[in-house]
């Protein structure tokens, strides 16, 4: 029942996955009136044509356009989730890590370089292996985990060959030798929805790569903790990637402002995209 | 069904389909756009871009 521009709500997408499909699903169950925006079709004048919509669920793919996006509706009236300043804190991983270690929560030891000199000095005091990260990556692309001197030397050779200015930004943490699984939470507003782990021989464990999920109980703990960091980045709705210590020591790794979670609702048989169509009515008073 | 415009292969598309919904082809792999349900319609979808994820 999509119905045209007009709808109140608007759901802004790149492709239409699972995770679309099934916001879509919500939506129609619901019986609540929505127009689906194809990014390829987006055009906004800033000032004077009227804006039909009053709230919009972002699921623009693109790291580069999605706080664009963002900013664009918000500055029409339209309220987004996302909100673009959670965006731009979560779409950049040294802005999450300021916000986190601000609020106090534990986060695996980070140090930032702007050269590859300098960069190495850091990682000299701060021992190896440690992993090396793109500011602004997503689906781990482009982490490399350095075992040594001779790794890093190397992997930030590359990154200057590579050339992109943001390259020059070097973002480095301890690497934890977590047991072979992460934890994700998803947080909508003041609540957290569910919880899963994945699990994976590869140390980047990420369903995109082909990681298998199961569900987790939500602790008190664990919900505390991703509640604090929910809002340390501003709120929402949000998805906590959080990594082990070997004591058990819970430490967030990620927090992503644009969720996959198809791995999610198979795993834990939440509709996780039914309770984010509620959040975002809810929010919006629609 | 539609064919593939990479392979020509059959490709079937199931009832719950939507447009913008991405399918892979079952003969050659590559990933499909639908354009269209009623009739079907497909097209080789858009490359993922170097900035998109999670
Ligand atoms: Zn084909």
């Amino acid at each position: 029942m999509s119905v045209g521009r007009d709808a109140p709500l608007a759901v802004l997408t790149s492709r239409v996955r699972i995770e679309e499909k099934r916001i879509f699903d919500a939506l129609e169950r619901r019986n609540i009136p929505y127009c689906h925006l194809d990014e390829r079709d987006l055009s906004m004048a800033l000032a004077d044509e009227p804006v039909p919509w009053a709230a919009l669920i972002n699921r623009c793919m693109s790291n580069t356009r999605s706080p664009y996006v963002a900013r664009l509706f918000e500055a029409r009236g339209v309220m987004v989730c996302n909100s673009s300043q959670v965006i731009a804190t979560c779409g950049d991983k040294l802005l999450t890590s300021l916000a986190l270690v601000q609020a106090g929560l534990p986060t695996p030891r980070t140090a930032v370089a702007l050269t590859p000199e300098a960069a190495l000095e850091a990682l000299d005091r701060f021992g190896y292996p440690a992993v090396l990260k793109p500011v602004s990556g997503s689906w781990g692309r482009l982490l490399a985990k350095v075992n040594d001197r001779d790794a890093a030397e190397a992997v930030l050779e590359h990154k200057q060959v590579l050339g992109s200015p943001m390259h020059s930004v070097i973002y480095m943490q301890e690497y934890i030798d977590k047991p072979g699984r992460d934890l994700r939470t998803i947080v909508l507003g003041k609540r957290v929805l569910c919880a899963m782990y994945r699990h994976a021989e590869h140390w980047i464990t990420n369903t995109a790569r082909g990681a298998t999920t199961t569900a987790c109980e939500i602790t008190d703990e664990l919900a505390e903790l991703s509640l604090r960091v929910a809002h340390a980045v501003g709120g929402g709705a949000l998805a906590i990637d959080f990594l082990e210590r070997a004591d058990g020591t819970l430490l967030v790794n990620e927090v992503n402002h644009t969720m996959e979670f198809h791995g999610m609702m198979a795993a834990t048989k939440v509709d996780v995209a039914d309770a984010l169509v509620q959040y975002v009515l809810e929010v919006a008073e629609l | 069904m539609s064919n593939c415009p990479e392979c020509d292969a059959q490709v079937s598309i199931t009832a719950d389909a939507r447009v913008g919904e991405i399918v892979t082809c079952p003969d050659c792999q590559t990933e499909l756009e639908i354009l269209g349900l009623d009739p079907a319609e497909l097209a080789l979808a858009p490359e993922v871009d170097e900035d998109w994820g999670e």
